[in-house]
């Protein structure tokens, strides 16, 4: 299938407003005739699901947890960016654009890095209107802070709960539509598979996590955001339930994967301190607004960080990025700290770790500000670690975070399954080959609240209503019976292993050889191991009790087992990409000073993967990427 | 260090339930509880036994997924603290651990550690929201906020839906969950215009649920892992009476 990205014609600045005049309408009565399955409930999905039934649409929204606010965005901690320019540093649409399509490294879509540029003003109006509490300064404007890879003030936050006060807002918009009757909300079901019938997604199949029971949900459209898939490699800073067997389900179905090998490792978070560690704590990026990074300038300095001289010290991204400094994009602090640990001069146990320093914002700006700014931050820290951060430097290292692949979408969030159209982490779409910090919660509620009203609209008024498919039709059975089959073999199974020793060698598979580094010679031995992983856990897992009731070892085994598979997608991704590029480095191809080192002429396009059966390589289609507003240049940041 | 586990064992909702005991080596002083469970649980999945369901996901104490009574107390001994950050540093070698699920009503046992606490979406659903459809808002700066009033509506909408606080309750009230958000949207402008309708909808809901009246115990604030003050429970008793005397608008 030849990829169209429907991009619309025209001037950048108004493909989109001229895109709205131009889509077809639904008009108030019909709109109710359509029915609407939004699985995830996370920033993307909430923000769509209460959208669409204010619309007028008929509405189903499906999570696997037990309530619509549990969701992963609600972790998100330091801001969301917007494009409002209120402290008047030269901030605007195009700015903000340009900055996003650069961090990207120059692999993200100008025209729809435009739609989210312009479209960020008004989720920033949305959410005020809601009750977002955004920190506000003493004269009752909103307040904003820097984030990375921009040099203007533009990220809006709720203290250090950003994330939890946005999905909040989109949560209580979600409530009413419930109580009203326009949304039927289906908690504690894990989407197990897409329906497709007359090549048009009709559906998904459903567990009820408490009884077990797969049933099926028809509808006209239906739309993933089911989040990002990082905890493929077992360690990372998502919630713990994040997983890729959504998105994975819909691309053997036919829906293309797209760039799965941009991963996102966030520079600073809590490093692993044992072998029992379940996942990884971000600490947020925000706090390289007045952190300082450094490491000992001497090898295997063991002294404590206070008896570290200052002209001792290596701050190596001021250093290394006069003009970014500690603000330097993730994907390049990231790497940087890999490099001051592989040097040798990583502190802490094992040397995996830089420190992350405020004593000079504390002497410049008081305790008390530092408080009110990362107060909550500095307490979660000082409860993992037991460190008190006021006095000694917090001890960071780098972490999986983010994931910018996701299912191939066209202009308007639609994948290549007609109908089905995915948003927010789970597709590919507006952060390139690295998302900039902020930039995650401004894509999934631009997504749910100002684009798929749209061109959710335009699809319908395309297709027409049409009456709902049977639950008996052969494709809905068919898939049905898949569900069921694959819970009764994991059960069935009998083996020895846990579903989490599974996971956890998988993780560190990935971690060791698709990780911050990857080269050709591993990831080549990664694609021998992870079937070798695969036919172990098919042989060997061990799930107790049955399929009729709450089970949580059932509910990871089915994940574990999408991961495993899709593994291998990522990691061929990864071998074919002989480039480097925002998140994905490529040790063969760098520049002198080991910067990222792009292969224009050959790469410059989106890799979207066909799924093709089991066991058979998945086809590779290129949609070329046009830069016709941006100079395809070499990103600096120094 | 070594310790003695005793842990609420319930099949499913229909279950009795009752203690089990559990030994456990070797726990590091720097694993989360709930690190120190997932231990437990693969040792018990090793020797072909069904492991311990207990609830969580972010382990960052910020998505109010986790929740279990350890030795009596919501969340544990730490204030301040929800389950999934506690650290095992805060016991030491030889202790005994009792943990249950939340006891309430309105919070039914699932299995094990899991309860069902879908009556606090409910509640929401009822008022819980400021009725302000996409793309009608005025510029984000039209709407004025004092520094202080931010603030406060802050503190309330740290609340994390854990449900400790009814868990904490003698009479298993949701005051202070009901209360955190009224006080949330009633400390901004754009709250106020339904201020009174949201304040009676969500008390009768939150009745009907089956949760107690609240008689002063403060269970609640000092169980809350965010550390939400009981003065919303105040400020929400004359919202409702303010609501009753004016009518319901
Ligand atoms: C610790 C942390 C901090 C962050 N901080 C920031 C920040 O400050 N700024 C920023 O911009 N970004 C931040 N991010 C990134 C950002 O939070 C996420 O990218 C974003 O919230 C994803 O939103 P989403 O709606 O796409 O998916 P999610 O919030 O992950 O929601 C996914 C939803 O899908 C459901 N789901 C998934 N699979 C299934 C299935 N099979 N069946 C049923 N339901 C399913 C889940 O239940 C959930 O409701 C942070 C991320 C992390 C991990
Ligand atoms: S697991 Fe999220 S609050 Fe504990």
């Amino acid at each position: 299938m030849e990829l169209n990205s429907n991009i619309p014609s025209g001037p950048l600045e108004q493909k989109w407003d001229k895109h709205k005049a131009d889509m077809k309408l639904v008009n108030p009565a019909n709109k109710r005739k359509f029915k609407v399955i939004v699985v995830g409930t996370g920033l993307a999905g909430a923000s769509a699901a209460a959208t669409l039934a204010e619309l007028g649409y008929n509405v189903t929204a499906v999570t696997y947890h037990d309530s619509p606010r549990r969701a992963h965005s609600i972790a998100a901690q330091g801001g969301i960016n917007a494009a409002k320019n209120y402290q008047n540093d030269g901030d605007s649409v195009w700015r903000l654009f340009y900055d996003t399509v650069k961090g990207g490294d120059f692999r993200a879509r100008e025209a729809n890095v435009h739609r989210l540029a312009q479209v960020s003003v008004n989720i920033i109006d949305q959410c005020v209107a809601q009750g977002v509490p955004f920190a506000r300064e003493y004269g009752g404007y909103l307040d904003n802070r820097s984030f990375g890879g921009a040099q203007v003030s533009r990220t809006f936050y709720a203290r250090g709960q950003t994330g939890q006060q946005l999905l909040l807002g989109a949560y209580q918009a979600l409530s009413r539509q419930i109580g009203l009757g326009k949304v039927t909300q289906l908690n504690r079901r894990e989407m197990m598979d897409l329906i497709v019938i007359d090549g048009r997604a009709r559906g998904i199949v459903t567990r009820d996590l408490l009884t077990g029971k797969i049933e099926s949900v028809l509808g006209d459209a239906v739309l993933l955001c089911t989040g990002g898939y990082g905890n493929v490699f077992y360690l990372s800073t998502n919630a713990k339930n994040c997983n890729v067997t959504a998105a994975y389900r819909a691309y053997k179905r036919g829906a293309y994967f797209a760039n799965p090998c941009y991963t996102q490792i966030h520079p600073t978070c809590i490093p692993v301190s044992g072998d029992y560690q379940s996942k990884l704590t971000l600490m947020s990026e925000s706090l390289r607004n007045d952190g300082r990074i450094w490491v000992p300038k001497k090898h295997g300095d063991t002294r404590k960080p206070a008896d570290i001289p200052e002209n001792e010290r290596d701050y190596y991204l001021e250093r290394k990025y006069p003009s970014f400094g500690n603000l330097s994009p993730r994907d390049i602090a990231s790497r940087a700290a890999k490099e001051a640990c592989d040097d040798g001069r990583g502190v802490g146990p094992g040397g995996r770790g830089v420190y992350l320093d405020f004593a000079d914002a504390i002497n410049r700006l008081g305790k008390h500000t530092i408080e009110d700014r990362y107060g909550n931050l500095f307490e979660m820290y000082e409860r993992i670690t037991g460190d008190d951060p006021y006095s000694v430097p917090m001890r960071i290292y780098p972490a999986v975070h983010y994931t910018m692949g996701g299912l191939w979408v066209d202009y308007n969030l639609m994948s290549t399954v007609p109908g089905l159209f995915v948003l927010g982490e789970a597709n590919f779409s507006d952060h390139g080959a690295n998302r900039l910090g902020a930039s995650a919660l401004m894509q999934g509620l631009a997504d749910g609240y100002f684009v798929i009203p749209y061109t959710l609209g335009g699809y319908f008024g395309q297709v027409g209503p049409s009456p709902l498919p049977s639950y008996d039709a052969p494709e809905v059975k068919a898939a049905e019976k898949m569900a069921a089959d694959k819970v009764q073999s994991l059960l069935s199974i009998g083996g020895k292993r846990t579903p989490t020793s599974f996971h956890r060698e998988l993780g560190t598979l990935m971690w060791d050889k698709c990780g911050m580094a990857r080269n050709r010679k591993g990831l080549q031995e990664a694609l021998q191991e992870i079937p070798a992983i695969r036919e172990e856990f098919w042989k060997n897992l061990y799930v107790p009790g049955t399929g009729e009731q709450l089970n949580q070892s059932l509910e990871l085994a089915s994940r574990v087992a999408d991961f495993l598979e899709f593994a291998e997608v990522l990691v061929g991704d990864a071998l074919h990409r002989e480039e480097s590029c925002g998140g994905h480095f490529r040790e063969e191809y760098q520049t002198e000073d080991g910067e990222a080192k792009r292969n224009d002429d050959q790469f410059t396009y989106v890799a979207a993967w066909q799924y093709n059966g089991d066991g058979a390589a998945p086809s590779l289609h290129k949609e070329a990427l046009n830069f016709e507003n941006v100079h395809l240049a070499t990103r600096s940041y120094k | 260090m070594n310790l003695r586990l005793h842990i609420w064992r319930q099949a499913g909702p229909a279950d009795q339930g009752m203690m089990k005991t559990y030994d456990l080596a070797g726990v590091n002083e720097h694993m989360s509880f709930l690190e120190m469970l997932d231990v437990l649980n693969e040792q018990l999945l090793n020797a072909g036994e069904e492991p311990v369901a207990f609830e969580h996901d972010c382990r960052e104490g910020i998505c109010g997924t986790c929740g279990m009574v350890i030795n009596g107390r919501p969340h544990g001994p730490i204030a301040r603290t929800t389950a999934c950050q506690l650290h095992m540093r805060s016991f030491k070698d030889g202790d005994e651990i009792y943990i249950e699920p939340w006891r309430a009503t309105a919070f039914p046992v699932v299995r094990d550690l899991v309860v069902d606490r879908s009556a606090f979406d409910r509640v929401i659903q009822k008022g819980g929201f400021i009725s302000a459809n996409t793309g009608t808002a005025p510029d984000g700066n039209a709407i004025l906020v004092p520094k202080t009033d931010a603030d406060h509506a802050m503190d309330a909408a740290a609340c994390i839906g854990c449900g400790a606080c009814v868990a904490a309750c003698p009479n298993a009230s949701a005051m202070l969950f009901v209360s955190a958000k009224m006080g949330h949207l009633s400390y901004l402008p754009q709250g106020q215009a339904e201020r009174s309708t949201r304040a009676m909808n969500m008390v009768l809901q939150m009745d009907a649920e089956g949760f107690g009246g609240c008689s002063n115990h403060y269970e609640c604030e000092a169980a809350c892992p965010k550390g939400i003050s009981v003065e919303f429970i105040a400020r929400m008793n004359r919202d409702v009476a303010a609501s009753a005397l004016f009518g319901r608008d």
